[in-house]
């Protein structure tokens, strides 16, 4: 690491310089493609490609990849490549949410934890009972108790949708919540912090300005497992009857499905699997490059 | 720090009772029933009466308030009794008791707790002393190749669940290779295996390759990019340079300094970890039949064997609790201006 | 398994044991070592009067046994008595009230004492307490009292006339427990006693040395085991837990344990696991039959708790049109290809099995999608507002078709919606985790005997060779409603006069000829009222390691009743 001189940048809006900053990142520029490809891919897909992914021809069951159907069928004759797309759709969207409300609630209560004394107490304890409850039985209850009522207001798969991003979202959190409160408690005593202090900044633009910019980087990462965890956690619950109806394909689904034929058809497998760890990728690169950008000594290097 | 320590001791008694209260109530508003899996072919009647011999419709709150006399009052008698052979004359009470298996949950937790530390413990171990170099050395030669190649296999790692990489390991390793090859691995864990020379213990080892592996992928994969973050934003603070700047080896700045400033997130992680050990890996556990503590919560779950899953839960609860404070001290040791009081 | 006659009086005497030991199956107790056997549901409890689970009751029946058991073919056999009491032989009594077993002399437990007419009835006690929640109370059903005359003879008495009085000390459920070890657990104490639960004192081939609940057992032979060189095994190695594709991949190609119980895999799973060479599937068939049951009774969410699903009728399940048309667009013998290969076959039956009650007046093999639209046409349903689902009145062809959560149910569901819709019917899916779908938790939606949907499905099937209580699921008082706690046995609610008086008539008739045409005629009826469509008749599929010999699969008692028979081939 050679060491660092600061460049002062013409003054202009700083997002730009951030912009900047990513760009020349290269990892996070290819991961940014690959990002918005594999969201393009899960929306537009589905519709130039024209294939139901629920449609069954039986009779041409168990194919390897042709041009008929580039990703082979599975063992009732579905179109691989449509069910991809469209359960890249479930999974992007569960993926993204439940990684979006687990980070943003997490960085929420390990901000304020970490920077208000008296609240730290009571909101370290509720981080520690929601990390002991179990995951199984605390699902069924909340199935159970609001499935028909969101399934009556939603429609059965806005439904589920909604029941699912906010389960996952709701028993993730507390992981990025205890991170981020241990580095907020070290930040909170750093002098530039108290330099702040000093002069009277008030505590909600300090946690924008000082506090945030500088636990960003667990919350990145945070944010790269969140995605990968919720996307199998998905399928986890799916698998236990718990998640989208049976024929509702997802990532994490397609990946349980396939592994009875790991042997026979290794390629059903490695979709799925490729497509997920692709996903993470692109996120971890675009989370490396943002963090970068984001950090005044690193831009403008 | 002392004080501290304990008003929060005194403190986790009552946030244990609520924990353990919101527990007791989830797992039992839980719909799973402990007559669900036996066959259809044993009328409803039957059903009612089994579950009434369980005590399963007894009001709540008695049946809580059981749960909390058993755990908190006669199980630790009777351990002592066990350890010490004194008499605190538990003989003829009924001990917390396993709606599926119908003997005492403690025993049951015993039982499985060899091969649950056996193998998710070293995991865990195995995993954070990978993870850290991988994670010190990636930080320090950030976008070498050794750091990509790091970031590419634990992303790789991460978002490759246990049930697909537990069954790719087997395939490779136990259906393709022969079983009399020398790199043939068991598939199926044997519980019953005790090490008592060496040969017994190289079978040990053999059969506790797979699922340590699998496991420590995962662990390796996290603690590894938490450790790289840190690391990689304390390198770039201006103590370092000073550090430099006088002069100081490169490896103690690196290895001391930066290392310990960057170890709160990791602690926190790991912290977090050890409490999952206890945990057991449910899926792992499935997938190679260890059949420790997290196939003991699962089969539990999916019997509706109420005191089971609450009793484990509860013990894991505690241990959150517990390594959460820990945690806690440890951010004090490591940055000492750090205050709680 | 075939005894040479000639070898087996050979093996007594000692110069030719190595002679006998060569040709595989004859020879000392213990001569071949270790057996391994994986069932991928671990037992968690030695005592099948205290769960009624399958995989604890086969665990239980390698060292408990009952007075007679099922033969692979379903015949009774005679287990610990010298005969199967008969009205012929006398011990059936006329009037068929009570029944009077002779227990085979010389018969010892395995810690030595003599096994007596004091522990079956005892049996009968430990199992009959109604505090002690006995999952085999059933088995006793109609009992009123177990007499034990003399040493080795019992004679049962049934409050009526029993046409078929072989509930009791029959078949694996009902094994005999040792009255002296369980003096102290009958009643509330039942639970109590888990050193008894885990390690009971048996008759059977082999006996507890260690038990891991839900993981591990460990037997020896049993060296008080009635049948000289018998088991052929010295220890067994029982291992629990993991999945059915894991169990047979440890079998059939990794070879590490001999026998994998209940392999629910696919078809071409099976096949390529077959390909490993260490092992085979081997299937047998029971009466268990996957069917979808169609709701008699209106299951809409608008309703009421005490409306939904109890008032009838259902908006158009009643309709014959409807339900035929249903049966007929649905093509069995590719679901039996996909789902279950050698261990499933077409049935158009509720009771396909015994081969006596199987009855042939359907037929359902051929898929009519063109049959199924015209008789749906005939009948007045037009798609009138193009919303791909047939309508009439303002009903529209609409279900939710729920099921428990089974890879292979899944792929079934899949494929019967895409039928349906060709024939104008549009199904929702919807799969329940099986703890919860059969939970019986009348607290939760999600369970089958609620049935808050238009159609489920899941496969069913009744112990031992007699349907008579089967059949009992569709008396009309045996529907669920929120008056019985959503207790009962007839889930689709079916409710019909005729039906009721016909099974009447069979509760009260003797002879296997004249109930089996009650059975069909029954069977039949229930069929053709819509109340049930069958899909695929199940078998069991087990597997074993090409070198266990001696494995009969028996569908009507445990898998492992004839363990004592099992040889290591050589």
């Amino acid at each position: 690491m050679t060491d660092t001189t600061q460049i002062t940048a013409p003054p202009r809006n700083q997002w730009w310089d951030v912009w900047d900053q990513f760009k020349t990142h290269k990892g996070a520029l290819i991961g940014a493609v690959f990002f918005i490809l594999i969201i393009l891919g899960v929306i537009f897909g589905p519709w130039l490609w024209g294939v139901d992914a629920t449609h069954i021809d039986i009779r041409s069951r168990n194919q390897g990849p042709s041009l008929a159907h580039p990703m082979g069928t599975d063992q009732l004759g579905r179109d691989t490549f449509a069910r991809m797309m469209a359960g890249g759709r479930v999974s992007m969207a569960v993926g993204l949410t439940a990684m979006a409300l687990a980070l943003g609630l997490g960085t929420l209560v390990g901000v304020v934890a970490g920077y208000f004394k008296k609240l730290d107490g009571i909101m370290m304890r509720t981080t520690d009972l929601f990390l002991a409850l179990p995951l199984l039985p605390l699902l069924l209850v909340i199935i159970m108790l609001f499935r028909d009522k969101l399934n009556s207001a939603f429609g059965p798969e806005g439904g589920i949708f909604i029941l699912m991003v906010s389960a996952i979202g709701a028993t993730s959190w507390m992981q990025t919540a205890r991170i981020v409160r241990g580095d907020v408690l070290a930040i909170k005593e750093r002098e530039f912090v108290l330099a702040a202090r000093s002069i009277g900044t008030p505590s909600r633009r300090m946690i924008i300005r000082h506090i945030l910019p500088n636990v960003l980087s667990p919350i990145m990462v945070s944010a790269t497992l969140g995605i990968a965890n919720a996307i199998i956690t998905e399928s986890a619950l799916s698998f236990l009857g718990l998640g989208f109806p049976p024929d509702f394909p997802t990532w994490g689904r397609l990946l349980f499905d396939s592994v009875d034929y790991l042997q026979q058809y290794p390629e059903r497998v490695m979709w799925p699997g490729l497509a997920i760890s692709l996903t993470v990728l692109s996120v971890n690169y675009m989370g490396d490059g943002l963090r970068d950008a984001l950090d005044p000594k690193i831009r403008g290097r | 720090m002392f004080t501290f320590t304990i008003r929060r001791l005194i403190l986790t008694v009552p946030t244990l009772l609520f924990i353990s209260f919101v527990i007791f109530m989830i797992v039992k508003l839980s719909p799973s029933d402990p007559t669900g899996n036996l066959p259809l072919t044993i009328p409803s009647e039957v059903r009612e009466q089994i579950r009434e011999a369980l005590g399963v419709n007894k009001p709540l709150i008695v049946q809580y308030g059981l749960w909390l006399k058993q755990f908190f009052w006669l199980e630790p008698r009777i351990y002592l009794e066990h350890a010490f052979g004194w008499d605190l004359g538990t003989a003829g009470e009924t001990r917390l008791i396993s709606y599926q298996t119908r003997s005492p949950v403690m025993d049951l937790i015993m039982q499985r707790m060899p091969q649950t530390l056996m193998v998710v413990g070293t995991a865990y171990l195995v995993g954070t002393l990978i993870a850290l170099p991988i994670g010190i050395i990636s930080a320090y030669k950030q976008y070498s190749v050794f750091d990509q190649m790091g970031t590419l296999v634990s992303m790789i790692g991460f978002s490759v669940p246990p049930f697909f990489s537990g069954v790719l390991v087997i395939v490779l390793f136990s259906v393709m290779i022969p079983s009399d090859s020398y790199f043939w691995l068991p598939s199926i864990y044997d519980t019953t295996h005790e090490v008592t020379d060496w040969e017994s213990f190289k079978f040990q080892f053999r059969q506790m390759i797979m699922p340590v592996m699998v496991l420590a992928l995962q662990i390796t994969a996290q603690i590894s990019r938490f450790t790289r973050a840190s690391m990689l934003d304390n390198l770039n603070q201006d103590y370092v340079r000073t550090a430099r700047a006088k002069g100081m080896k490169e490896k103690t700045v690196v290895l001391v300094h930066v290392l310990r400033n960057s170890m709160i997130p990791v602690v926190t992680v790991i912290a977090l970890g050890i409490p999952s050990i206890f945990g057991g890996a449910i899926i792992t556990e499935q997938v190679f039949k260890v059949n420790g503590l997290g196939q003991l919560l699962i089969i539990a779950i999916q019997g509706g064997d109420v005191p089971t899953v609450q009793t484990l839960t509860f013990i894991f609860a505690i241990l959150i609790v517990l390594f959460n404070l820990i945690a806690d001290v440890l951010y004090g040791i490591l940055d000492p201006r750090i205050r709680y009081d | 398994m075939k005894l040479k006659p000639a070898l087996l009086g050979a093996a007594a005497s000692l110069a030719f044991v190595p002679m006998a030991m060569a040709d595989g199956h004859s020879g000392e107790r213990g001569r071949d070592g270790a057996v391994s056997i994986i069932y991928w549901q671990a037992p968690s409890i030695m005592n099948p009067f205290l769960s009624g689970g399958t995989k604890d009751v086969e665990a239980g029946s390698m060292v408990v046994e009952p007075l007679a058991r099922y033969s692979e073919t379903g015949e009774l056999v005679p287990w610990l008595v010298d005969e199967i009491p008969t009205t012929d032989n006398g011990g059936v009594s006329e009037d068929l009230t009570t029944i009077t077993w002779k227990i085979k002399p010389g018969i010892v437990w395995s810690d030595g004492t003599p096994f007596t007419s004091a522990d079956v009835k005892f049996t009968a006690d430990y199992c009959m307490n109604p505090e002690g929640g006995c999952a085999q109370i059933t088995k006793f059903e109609g009992v009123t009292n177990v007499e034990a005359i003399d040493d080795l003879t019992v004679k049962v008495t049934f409050d009526k006339p029993t046409p078929f009085p072989y509930g009791p000390f029959v078949g694996g459920e009902s094994p005999i427990l040792q009255a002296a070890q369980f003096a102290d657990c009958t009643g509330a104490a039942a639970s109590s006693c888990s050193e008894q639960n885990f390690n009971p004192i048996g008759t059977g081939p082999f006996k507890v040395v260690e038990f891991k609940p839900n993981d591990v057992i460990t037997m020896e032979a049993n060296e008080n085991y009635r049948e000289e060189g018998k088991p052929a095994f010295a220890t067994v190695t029982f291992k629990g837990g993991g999945d059915a594709t894991a169990a047979g991949r440890a079998v059939m190609e990794t070879g590490e344990f001999d026998y994998a119980w209940n392999l629910q895999l696919a078809p071409d799973v099976i096949a390529n696991m077959e390909k490993g060479g260490k092992g085979k599937p081997v299937a047998g068939f029971g009466p268990l039959v996957e069917r979808l049951m169609l709701n008699q009774t209106n299951p809409s969410p608008d309703l009421g708790p005490e409306e939904r699903s109890v008032i009838r009728p259902h908006p158009f399940l009643g309709d014959p049109a409807v339900y035929k048309a249903m049966s007929m667009a649905i093509d069995r013998p590719l679901l039996v290809e996909i789902g279950y290969g050698k261990a499933g076959k077409v049935t158009c039956n509720w009771v396909p099995a015994p081969d006596a009650f199987n009855s042939t007046s359907m037929t359902c093999d051929k898929q009519d999608i063109a049959g199924a639209n015209k008789l749906l046409e005939d009948a007045g349903w037009v798609d009138s507002n193009g919303d791909g689902s047939r309508d009439k009145d303002g009903v529209e062809l609409s279900l939710l078709y729920q099921s428990s959560t089974n890879a292979v149910r899944q792929d079934f569901q899949a494929l019967i919606k895409q039928w349906w819709s060709e024939i104008g019917i549009t199904a929702e899916l919807r799969n329940v985790d099986s703890s919860v779908f059969f939970g019986g938790d009348a607290a939760s939606p999600d369970t089958f005997q609620k049935f808050y949907a238009d159609v489920e499905m899941y496969a069913n099937t009744f112990n031992g060779t007699d349907p008579q209580s089967y059949l009992a699921n569709g008396l009309c008082d045996k529907a669920p409603s929120p008056a019985t706690q959503w207790q009962g046995e007839n889930i689709t609610r079916f409710c019909n006069e005729e039906y009721d008086a016909l099974h009447k008539k069979l509760s009260n008739t003797a002879g296997l000829e004249a109930r089996a045409e009650i059975g069909k005629q029954l069977n039949d009826l229930i069929v053709q009222e819509g109340a049930i469509i069958p899909l695929v008749h199940r078998g069991r599929l087990s597997a074993h390691a090409n070198s266990l010999g001696g494995v009969k699969l028996n569908v009507w008692d445990s898998e492992l009743w004839n363990v004592a028979d099992w040889y290591r081939v050589k």
